[in-house]
């Protein structure tokens, strides 16, 4: 081939030209960002559709625009602010989550609400970013567990639970179910987890409550993105623990409940964080799936009054649609939540400060002042559906309960009672690590 | 008729040796100099800087630094993200035991244990060549990452195994972590890439660098004019090494602000070396231009459908990004298997003839 520089230019314009015309013959996303007179509150949104982790990503992106999309329909916005929103394609990638931060951070009428990143290693990175820029980050169950104590983290939510928690209260249903803490003794509990910043947040805990109540540990780290687990469970087969805990996400959690399957491990002693409890994680086992635990901190299905509310004003009452877009999946149900938590700590801040667009700073003494009781739950078609929630200065997690859900082989139902955590044990050793973290970076804790 | 060297007289020796050769050239280095150390940092947004000039400036140097070993000493490495993030995690041991110690040396020092280690992984090219040499290379990759995964010493044993940038002053300004400018990280990424640049091209202009080029043409042949293949091929892995490390280092503190070794995963490593193989092996621009092509283009690619107004399926898009990107580099290594760097030298051959072309 000739090289000829015209030529380069010409088919790299052909080819840029082909891109273009293609993309533009795709349907358009119509309900990506709802263009609204007047006010309008913008809620970035940190999305992976893609990659290995797009089985956990989507569910819990067509909860977000579900729920803000009813908002908008059926309460034509938070007190008349229209939401409006837009999605980024991260791909759980922490390096392509900080091109979407600051791509949208400054969006909007006000710059973004909020951030929930849904990726501990992007929320890591995020969290010296939120004083700066002054942008709150909504990190719901996961993230840093020590940004608990508001104190140190004056910019980052965990609430309504951490993986701490989570831990501690894991530890307490395994040893109901042995009958009595003190029956721990002796017994093997292996832990599964993804190695990562994510994975590694509960062993501490783990160990901390092995040295108090004699429980032997083994932990066994998959490497992301968790396809190949042979050698994992090769080990578990060796050293046949009584329990097994997962620290999963994505494509690992549906690869790990296959082979345990596969090994034969009774499925009703292997319990998964809340971030391995979803649809997507045990259909793929199939039958082997039945009887598989995991923790969670809000209810599944559908029949919640919220849940039917989409169901009306989103999808006009077409079932078929709503569950080909995951609805009423226990992953969609969590970005509810979170959709939930978003809008009504917008809806604090408006009360404050009046009723239009909020800022970031705004919304930070929202998310602070937060307080969901049973009634106003109930208001919101969310009784029983998740526990209330307060928030204070001090405590960014408040009550940190969890249930147990058991998967039957279709749906999954509650297991257990809400479990509180151990939060003598949880709360210092919070403390302590928000201490640590304030000493190396500089910052001095707030009074609260 | 526009880029010739008619009229260039060279009366001493220093003028036959400077790097730019043509009047034309300097002008050229100056303006594109002035351009990114004064303009830039006044005209870009904070996206910019932050999301697509940091990157790039970082990867380039990441990028020179394989292209020392691989381009001119003819050593296939696939273990840059490991020395990447031997030269991160050491910037993080060393100010955090050391907060008062001046950054620019701790990333310095960082560079030199990054080096360390690559002479340690860089022991095994006396014996084995070529495919061999880069899976000996990946296990360098593999291992750095599972130690720095597996040991707490080397995140001060916090409970997530994240590094995380704690602020520190060059002179009176913030320069690291989340509370320094975006200009200045730039300028500062920016500077330290230009020194770094600069010295490189020394480097290979100059004896280690004839040496480097003769040990990858014919190892025998060099051997027998007296290189001796140890001194040389272990100094290229440290100073390959050096630049990758001083990189890594970047990386997490001039732009991430905190990363886990998934940072410096495998998928780094085989970046890197696309911007080498893209940009021209055996090139310090091609390495820039490299880097350029493989940051830059993905984030162009899925910024054109926003600024042309068009909404399409962010899932979709992502994966036509992919599919375009990965057509992109076939292309170009189609048209120019020498990569970006010759098409440059070609370009300035045509404007040399223009408008008599022959």
């Amino acid at each position: 081939m000739k090289i000829n520089l015209k030529n380069i230019i010409w088919i790299t314009m052909a080819v840029l030209a082909l891109v273009l015309s293609s993309g533009g013959c795709e349907k358009k996303d119509g309900g990506s960002k709802q263009a609204g007179g007047g006010q309008e509150q913008f809620f970035p949104m940190l999305v992976y559709r893609t990659g290995p982790y797009a089985p956990s990503g989507i569910p819990v992106a067509n909860g977000f625009r579900d729920y803000y999309d009813l908002v908008n329909k059926r309460d034509g916005g938070i007190n008349g602010v229209k939401i409006t929103w837009e999605e980024c394609e991260t791909e759980y990638n922490t390096k392509l989550g900080v091109e979407c931060y600051e791509r949208l951070k400054n969006k909007g009428d006000n710059g973004a609400t909020l951030f929930n990143p849904f990726s501990t290693g992007i929320t890591y990175q995020l969290i010296p970013k939120a004083a700066v820029d002054k942008i709150p980050i909504h990190s719901m169950g996961y993230g840093r567990t020590s940004a608990a104590d508001g104190r140190v983290f004056e910019w980052v939510f965990n609430f309504p639970t951490t993986y701490w928690s989570q831990a501690s209260a894991f530890v307490k249903y395994v040893g109901s179910q042995e009958g009595g803490m003190d029956k721990l003794k002796g017994k093997k509990i292996a832990l599964v987890y993804h190695n990562s910043a994510y994975g590694k947040e509960p062993i501490a805990t783990l160990e901390k409550l092995a040295e108090q109540h004699g429980y032997d540990l083994k932990q066994l780290a998959v490497d992301h993105p968790g396809q190949e687990q042979k050698s994992t469970w090769l080990q578990i087969r060796q050293y046949s623990p009584d329990w097994i805990f997962m620290w999963g996400w994505g494509v690992m959690n549906q690869v790990a409940i296959k082979e345990a399957a596969a090994i034969g491990f009774p499925m009703d002693r292997f319990i998964g964080v809340w971030w391995s409890g979803s649809e997507s994680d045990v259909v793929p086992a199939g039958e082997g799936a039945k009887g598989y635990k995991a923790g969670a901190f809000h209810a599944s299905g559908g029949e919640w009054p919220v849940l039917q509310d989409v169901l009306k004003h989103v999808y006009n009452g077409d079932m078929e649609k709503a569950r080909a877009n995951n609805w009423g999946e226990v992953l969609y149900n969590r970005a509810i939540v979170n959709g939930m938590y978003n809008v009504e700590s917008v809806r604090t801040a408006q009360a404050k400060f009046g009723n239009r667009t909020v800022k970031g700073e705004e919304v930070r003494w929202g998310l602070e002042n937060l307080n969901l009781t049973q009634e106003r739950l109930k208001e919101l078609g969310m009784d029983g559906f998740v526990q209330p929630v307060k928030i204070t200065c001090a405590d960014h997690e408040s009550g940190g309960s969890v249930f147990i859900q058991q998967w039957d082989g279709s749906k999954w139902n509650p297991a257990s009672e809400w479990i509180s955590p151990i939060s003598e044990l949880v709360r210092p050793m919070i403390e302590a690590d928000a201490a640590s973290y304030a000493k190396e970076n500089g910052i001095t804790p707030r009074g609260c | 008729m526009i880029y010739r060297e008619a009229g260039n007289y060279k009366t001493t020796y220093a003028a036959d040796q400077a790097i730019f050769t043509l009047q034309l050239d300097r002008v050229f280095m100056t303006m594109v100099m002035v351009l990114a150390f004064l303009v830039v940092p006044l005209w870009a947004n904070e996206y910019w800087l932050q999301a697509v000039l940091i990157p790039f400036l970082i990867f380039s140097l990441a990028a020179i630094g394989l292209n020392l070993l691989t381009g001119y000493a003819g050593q296939l490495s696939l273990g840059t993200g490991g020395f990447m993030a031997v030269g991160a995690y050491s910037t993080y041991k060393l100010t955090t035991a050391f907060p008062d110690l001046n950054i620019l040396l701790v990333f310095l020092l960082a560079g030199f244990f990054a080096a360390l280690v690559g002479i340690v992984f860089g022991l095994p090219s006396l014996r084995i060549k070529g495919f061999y040499l880069a899976v000996a290379t990946l296990a360098a990759q593999f291992f750095i990452l599972w130690l720095f995964n597996k040991v707490g010493w080397f995140y001060n044993n916090n409970s997530s195994g994240n590094i995380t940038a704690p602020p520190r002053e060059l002179f009176g300004l913030v320069v690291t972590g989340a509370a320094a400018k975006a200009q200045v990280r730039y300028l500062l990424s920016l500077g330290i890439l230009t020194l770094f640049a600069l010295f490189a091209k020394n480097i290979v202009r100059g004896r280690i660098g004839r040496s480097w080029m003769a040990i990858r043409d014919m190892d025998i042949a060099a051997e027998i004019i007296g290189i001796r293949p140890l001194h040389t091929k272990l100094l290229a892995f440290a100073l390959s090494s050096f630049y990758c490390g001083v990189a890594g280092a970047m990386s997490v503190f001039l732009w991430l602000g905190s990363a886990e070794t998934e940072a410096f995963s495998i998928f780094i490593s085989f970046q890197v070396l696309f911007m080498v193989i893209v940009g021209g092996l055996g090139s310090i621009l091609g390495s820039i231009l490299g880097a350029a092509f493989i940051t830059l283009l993905p984030i162009l690619l899925t910024n054109v459908p926003l600024l042309v107004g068009l909404r399409i399926p962010i899932d979709l898009q992502k994966h036509i990004e992919q599919i375009v990107f990965g057509g992109l580099i076939v292309f170009f290594l189609i048209v120019e298997p020498h990569g970006l760097a010759r098409l440059w030298q070609i370009m300035k051959e045509k404007l040399r003839r223009w408008p008599f072309p022959y």
